[in-house]
């Protein structure tokens, strides 16, 4: 019974094993192999849940081969925390799973997409349960390549080879310095198991802990797309749009921040990188929020969204409150999950990704747009939809750093402007969410379709593009691909749609769990002492002020809006700031002109070095030695008579000299 | 008899065999002058079996099978110069060097050109037989 939460990896990893072996041969059998595997894993992640329940920490441990100093073991380490995300991951990837069977339907690398995504799923169950660091870091990377695969779906365009490519060096940037983190942490506690470092941590022997949790942080920030290794998750939107849903909205990014949470014992006593991560929270919270409301594409917007909510876990972490940001990691993996899906819904039906070309879909899509709406809802915060409670238990939070007491009982106490640093970037973030989430609800669902922008933008951007490669690809529904008329535009096809009801149903409910401790705060870190768990429950003055600033601000954008429904907002509040804004702050393109173009540099000078130094060298020294050779070669004149010479003259120099040596 | 003739004699024989072998231009007097060596040898070996008195005479012995393995070598060689003549037209030393290097490459360059001349040659022929 203990080890049973090793059997949970398992299941997807067989299923991902045999689909990518047997799924080309068998397509019929592809589907419900991922769908069946998938909700298998979820069953079976239930009474993990249960078993969790009370604080309990069930820890199996296997050494499977001696490995030197430290040995690597094998083994799940389940606690309450760990258990409620393991029934997220799986939870999501089955509804992900379902509605990629239409999504996807009739796409020619469907097979290895759906073993691909149940491999990704397995990675992330490692990532979660995994009671070792290097294990965890095992399915850590392996989540890393799929996200790489999965992004490059439709290889054929050359951006989004480039977007893969991207995303993936991009968080290996972040992952050589955690790879060292976990060297130090060890080194510390003597053993890679995830139980031992936080017994050292907790007894205080952690002798590098700063050090260890900056280097962690690295790959923290890669993997959750956090300033300043953020810029791949926009790009990330290249892959199919359930991805963006399962992988770059709701679990593995999220990753980043439960590995913080798993290991916060040792954050906990270097308030350093908590200083660190605080601040790297508050700039990425704001600026991607920012740049989430110049964005065209209705992608991208999520995608800086998520960011920006990313960032809001990132922050509750470096103020102490564990369990609010683990919260909102939940809350927010239901929603943007939703979200995601709702849009992929609106591109799977409409054609397009521009934002500029939808509108007015509200009649003709209505399961779609009440989703979407309670998604957006959650997102902005308005009560007493998820995201109010566990936003709100983040801020409040802050807000008890900021007055100099701990978020919880017992947890760390960072600086107080840590705190109010966290505070006041939550708070503007809450007022930008407002913004951008009522442009894009504003300019999907209301007005009217802008008929006459679709074809021009369907010629002109390349933002329009990946949509109707998808269906070029897919070769599904032409009737959706070409021209976009209102007529064409209707809910899509149940199983897409009934999985955003599903996905509904947490996204208004899941906030709840956190007012009593017997329902969800009791399985989060720091919920189990004591019978109340104050942390979650949304404080007094913060929810006043965000709720009013979201009340003010919808309606504010609501009135600009109203006022010429055609224009975008984007263009209206930002002016000729836009481009930039768009663009997000340039930031890319300041890394091209520092990373990129000197590393193409390095590589043609490290090319001419090996052309005119390495290969100039091997090939001088044939060249001089054919040189020398053509000294000795004029001796091989052909005459037998020259030769008898030389060795008539070589015997008499040969006897002279034994005749000399022996007088 | 004193020791010191026949080893004069076979000195100067084998001194003719070398500048026989390393000055003469005709393949068969080369092979003639290695016969001279031979002898001198020969002469050597039998003039130092009778001074020294040796009981098993090895020194005729091996005068004799020298005697034998140089009749067998005339005959070998003899063959390979008469067939290299045929081939050649000539059993001249000096004119047989294209396994020199240089000689070897301007073989090959003359035989390359040759080759190229043929077909115009045989272009022409035909343009005078029609």
């Amino acid at each position: 019974m203990r080890a049973y939460a090793g059997l949970l990896p398992a299941i997807p990893f067989l299923a991902a094993a045999v689909g990518l072996l047997f799924g080309p041969r068998f397509p019929r059998l592809v589907a419900p192999l991922a769908v069946y595997a998938t909700g298998a894993a979820l069953v079976l992640s239930l009474p993990i849940w249960w078993l969790a329940r009370d604080g309990v920490v069930v820890e199996t441990t296997r050494e499977l081969t001696p490995t030197g100093a430290f040995p690597i073991t094998v083994g799940t380490r389940v606690d309450g925390l760990a258990a409620v995300v393991a029934v997220m991951v799986c939870a999501v990837a089955l509804a992900v799973q379902v509605y990629s069977t239409q999504y996807l339907h009739g796409d020619r690398r469907y097979s290895s997409y759906a073993a691909l995504v149940s491999l990704f799923t397995a990675a992330m169950l490692t990532v979660v349960l995994s009671g070792d660091l290097i294990v965890l870091l095992i399915g850590w990377e392996v989540m890393g390549i799929c996200s790489y695969f999965l992004i490059g779906h439709y290889w054929e365009q050359d951006w989004v080879q480039g977007a893969a490519v991207k995303a993936f060096v991009m968080t290996k940037l972040g992952d050589v310095p955690f790879l060292f983190g976990i060297f130090v942490l060890a080194a510390d506690a003597g053993s890679f198991r995830i139980g031992d470092v936080l017994e050292t941590a907790q007894t205080g022997q952690l002798e590098h802990a700063t050090l260890a949790t900056l280097l962690l942080l690295g790959g923290v920030v890669g993997k959750s797309a956090q300033f300043p290794l953020h810029s791949w998750l926009p790009d990330a939107m290249a892959g199919p749009t359930p991805i963006s849903a399962l992988i770059h909205a709701a679990t593995m990014v999220a990753a980043g921040m439960y590995l913080v949470a798993r290991l916060y014992p040792a954050f906990a006593v270097a308030t350093a990188t908590l200083a660190v991560l605080g601040v790297i929270a508050a700039i990425t919270m704001v600026g991607s929020a920012v740049a989430a409301f110049a964005q065209d594409d209705i992608k991208r917007v999520l995608a800086y969204s998520t960011v920006s909510q990313l960032a809001y876990m990132g922050g509750a972490l470096a103020v102490g409150a564990v369990g609010a940001s683990m919260f909102h990691l939940l809350t927010h993996g239901a929603f943007k999950a939703l979200l995601f899906l709702c849009a992929g819904a609106v591109i799977h039906v409409v054609g397009t990704n521009s934002l500029r070309a939808l509108g007015g879909l509200r009649a003709a899509m209505p399961i779609t747009f009440v989703t979407m709406t309670l998604g957006l809802a959650a997102l902005v915060g308005i009560p007493p939809l998820a995201g109010f409670f566990s936003k709100e238990a983040i801020l409040t939070a802050a807000e008890h750093v900021m007055a100099g007491e701990p978020a919880v009982e017992g947890a760390p106490l960072p600086a107080a402007w840590v705190g109010g640093l966290v505070l006041v970037a939550g708070l503007v973030t809450v007022v930008l969410t407002t913004a951008y989430c009522t442009r894009l609800w504003l300019m999907t669902f209301l007005g009217s379709r802008r008929a006459g922008v679709v074809a021009a933008v369907a010629e002109e951007s390349g933002v329009a593009q990946p949509s109707a490669d998808e269906s070029a690809i897919t070769g599904s529904q032409p009737a959706h691909t070409g021209s976009p008329a209102v007529g064409a535009a209707h809910d899509p096809p149940p199983a897409m749609s009934w999985t955003l009801v599903a996905l509904a149903v947490p996204t208004v409910l899941l906030g709840f769990f956190g007012l009593s401790a017997i329902l969800l705060p009791k399985w989060l870190p720091g919920g189990e002492a004591g019978a109340g768990h104050p942390a979650l429950v949304p404080g007094l003055v913060t929810s006043l002020i965000s709720v009013g600033a979201i009340a003010a601000i919808g309606w504010y954008v609501y009135r600009r809006w109203a006022a010429d429904p055609v224009a975008d907002l984007a263009d209206a509040f930002l002016g000729r700031y836009r481009a930039v804004v768009e663009d997000g702050f340039g930031i890319d393109r300041l890394y091209n002109r520092l990373f990129v173009r000197p590393t193409y540099a390095l590589a043609h000078a490290i090319q001419r070095t090996d052309d005119d130094v390495v290969d100039a060298s091997v090939r001088g020294s044939g060249t001089g030695a054919r040189a020398l050779g053509a000294v000795l070669r004029r001796v091989q004149t052909g005459n037998v008579q020259t030769y008898l010479t030389g060795i008539l003259v070589g015997a008499l120099v040969v006897g002279l000299s034994v005749a000399a040596a022996a007088r | 008899m004193r020791l010191v003739y026949p080893l004069l004699v076979s000195a100067l024989l084998f001194s003719i065999g070398v500048y026989g072998v390393l000055a003469r231009r005709n393949a068969i007097l080369v092979l003639m002058s290695v016969e001279l060596m031979l002898n001198a040898v020969n002469l050597n070996l039998v003039a130092f079996d009778v001074w020294l008195g040796d009981g098993l005479r090895a020194g005729q012995v091996f005068a004799l099978y020298i005697i034998t393995i140089a009749a067998a070598e005339i005959g070998l060689g003899l063959a390979i110069i008469l067939l290299v003549f045929r081939n050649r037209q000539t059993s001249d030393v000096d004119a047989l060097r294209e396994l020199g290097e240089y000689e070897h490459d301007r073989l090959v360059e003359e035989a390359a050109e040759a080759e190229q001349a043929i077909p115009r040659q045989a272009v022409r022929e035909q343009a005078a037989a029609q």
